[in-house]
């Protein structure tokens, strides 16, 4: 809260600077100012972290032409609206929201200041011309990791860290569930919703908990290193993966590989079009094929032959060919939701609130 | 022996760990308003105890060291509150608020580098075959050192405001610190003293976070752990043995609540979140239902400021 509360008073500073300078909608901009809001603190070792990281790509990319602000641990909620309304009354071009609960905030915001950019994280509401949102394909790095914690599991319990019961979060437990039991049908999985994207403690409690139940194998959706760190305690029984950033310090084991979310590369492309006057409003998701989601190196704990399987899916992925979600899958009443053959249409994975056929429990509403 | 598949037995064991560090900072702050202080800064101690605790670890390789120091930055950082609340004279609520986002931003400051670094690993204490007992195994003798301390700790406390001529003095100033200055007694020294030892026992309670329950350093890693301690020292009632009720409970309850979620129990967690919260509102109703603020025992002269004017 001491760094929201300097952040406001550099953002009251940035008003008297800028000299009321509204952004331009189109033509070319000889600066931009690129604004971050971070729902944790950078060095959460995870999901911030690599936000920011991209943050550095684009001041790297484009060096005195741009200016980048960011602002760590801004609550989702009415705290984040005000956050956003500093920003671009401060003279931000173009500002990033990168958590899914800031959707109504940006919006809200985005609606009053239309000659400044907003870019959402995570969400699907592009209610003005300005909001444009990105997203990554997770499910993709879910649909290796499941793949990996079904050949892994001895105690056939794999787990599942939820932060919020959200399309998103739903989308990567499918995902995940769905290629462990391909390949191995005896398979159970266990979700416990932390209900929080950040608490370290919390997320260590949950991996304990998981790991008294006999799972074995833990990915998890929450930002922090904590569930790892928890499955190191066991001295190699229980295996988890690197979410959203490397996490290569618990190489070789307990983190197998990882799912990194590469945002570098859609920052230093949308920053770059608005400077050239190309910028115009999308709706992105990439996934592995466009290099916004990496599959981290998968480590010696994992029998070759499976490393090779993964590798493989990896590839059959980012070349097209394999759609993680191909029929036939049936939602968890029985009922059919793909055919045979038949690839996830982006709108029911985006809105998904449904656990797939195995699953047991329910998605809390 | 499963209830519900969950094992009772490591679930008891398991809430003891993860109610150490509310404890311990709950204790302190105890302590702290015993003698007739209000800090608000626990979050902010225990957070500066656990990356100073995490940083000796690391360099030191011992987690002995590493508790030590924790303690050691926690009491520092609360001198600052000492030296402007007791010195100074100024608002204790805002400065404890303020001592707490300090508090947070140090320690981010501080965590510059530490992230991803494994702290060296704190024992269990060896029992040896006691360990095997079933049941009273792994509850009683499974665990690190700190968790002992920590019951050691409630005890001791409770003795010395009880039995003691210094819990006397410290009761005294905290009741009335105009009647105990009368008598002569040093009351903003006296508060310094409770205050640098409110101090040290959030950073104690910080570290054992930073060292044992995550074992690693990530920013804002206590996530409000402090705050949950000065609600149990209110749900305590200042009572030492009350306070180690409370945080078994609220341990417990975020233990229990993971736990019934990982066995698959039909209780929407919600309910099981606010529960800990619920429990004190109606502890605090009954406490203070009839009988007036006395059964309350709320330390008289609590968030007020002395100057020896006479």
């Amino acid at each position: 809260m001491l760094r929201r509360t300097l952040m406001t008073t550099a953002a009251a500073a940035g008003i008297a600077l800028s000299l009321g300078g509204g952004a331009m909608a189109a033509g070319p901009m000889d600066n931009v100012k690129a604004c971050f809001v971070y729902v944790g603190p950078i060095g959460d070792g995870g999901w911030t972290y690599q936000h920011h990281q991209g943050a550095l790509d684009v001041k790297e990319a484009f060096g005195d032409k741009v200016e980048i602000q960011w602002q760590e641990s801004v609550p989702e909620g009415a705290d984040a609206e005000r956050v956003l309304t500093q920003m671009a009354l401060g003279g931000c071009n173009i500002i990033f929201t990168t958590s899914f609960g800031y959707m109504d905030a940006t919006n809200a915001v985005a609606a009053k200041f239309p000659n400044v950019m907003f870019e959402h994280a995570t969400g699907f509401k592009r209610d003005s011309a300005n909001v444009s949102t990105y997203n990554a394909r997770f499910y993709e790095g879910r649909a290796i990791e499941g793949l990996i914690a079904g050949r892994m599991t001895k105690s056939n319990k794999i787990g599942y860290i939820g932060s919020f019961p959200i399309p998103e979060v739903v989308m990567g437990i499918n995902s995940y569930f769905h290629h462990a039991r391909q390949v191995n049908p005896d398979v159970e999985l266990t979700v416990v919703w932390a209900y929080t994207w950040f608490d370290p403690a919390k997320e260590a409690d949950a991996a304990k908990a998981m790991i008294e139940q006999g799972v074995d194998v833990i990915a998890s959706h929450t930002d922090s290193t904590a569930p790892l760190a928890e499955a190191a305690k066991s001295n190699g029984a229980v295996i988890g993966f690197g979410q959203a950033s490397d996490m290569a310090e618990y190489k070789p084991s307990p983190r197998v590989t990882s799912i990194i979310d590469n945002w570098g590369p859609y920052y230093v492309k949308r920053v770059g079009a608005l400077l050239e006057g190309t910028y115009e409003q999308v709706d992105a998701w990439e996934g592995i094929a466009g290099g916004e989601v990496l599959i981290g190196e998968i480590t010696d704990a994992v029998p070759a032959d499976v490393k090779a399987e993964a590798e493989a899916m990896r590839d059959a992925i980012a070349a097209g060919t394999y759609h993680p979600f191909t029929g036939p899958i049936n939602k968890q009443d029985g009922s059919p939701w793909l055919a045979e053959g038949e690839t996830a249409p982006d709108g029911d994975l985006l809105g998904m609130g449904f656990y797939i056929e195995g699953i047991t429990g329910d998605i809390p509403q | 022996m499963d209830i519900g598949g969950i094992n009772p037995v490591i679930l008891v064991a398991s809430l003891m760990v993860a109610a150490v560090p509310i404890m311990l900072a709950a204790l302190g702050e105890l302590v702290v308003e015993k003698s007739g202080v209000l800090n608000l800064g626990v979050e902010g101690m225990m957070i500066v105890g656990a990356i100073c605790g995490f940083i000796a670890a690391v360099a030191s390789g011992s987690p002995v060291v590493g508790f030590l120091a924790g303690a050691l930055g926690g009491a520092t950082l609360s001198l600052v509150f000492a030296f402007v609340t007791q010195v100074l004279l100024a608002n204790q609520v805002a400065t404890g608020l303020a001592l707490t986002l300090f508090g947070l931003g140090l320690s981010s400051l501080m965590g510059q580098g530490y992230n991803g670094i494994k702290p060296p690993v704190t024992a269990k204490v060896p029992f040896g075959p006691l360990t095997d007992i079933p049941i009273l195994g792994p509850i009683i003798f499974g665990h690190d050192w700190m968790v002992y301390a920590s019951i050691a700790l409630v005890a001791l406390v409770w003795w010395v405001l009880r039995s003691t001529r210094l819990g006397l003095i410290v009761r005294a100033v905290g009741e009335s610190h105009e009647a105990a200055h009368a008598l002569g007694y040093k009351v903003n020294r006296i508060r310094l003293g409770c205050i640098a030892f409110g101090g040290a026992m959030a950073g104690l309670g910080g570290a054992y976070v930073s060292l044992v329950r995550v074992p690693q350093w990530v920013d804002g890693i206590t996530a409000g752990a402090g705050w949950i301690a000065l609600a149990i020292v209110v749900f305590a009632s200042w009572r030492p043995w009350r306070v180690l009720i409370g945080a078994y409970l609220f341990g417990g309850i975020t233990v229990l609540q993971l736990n019934l979620q990982a066995a698959g129990s039909g209780i929407p967690v919600e309910y099981l979140s606010m529960s800990p919260y619920l429990v004190t509102i109606v502890v605090l109703v009954i406490m203070s239902s009839g009988r007036g603020r006395s059964s309350l025992n709320a330390p008289a002269s609590l968030g007020q400021n002395f100057h020896a004017a006479r």
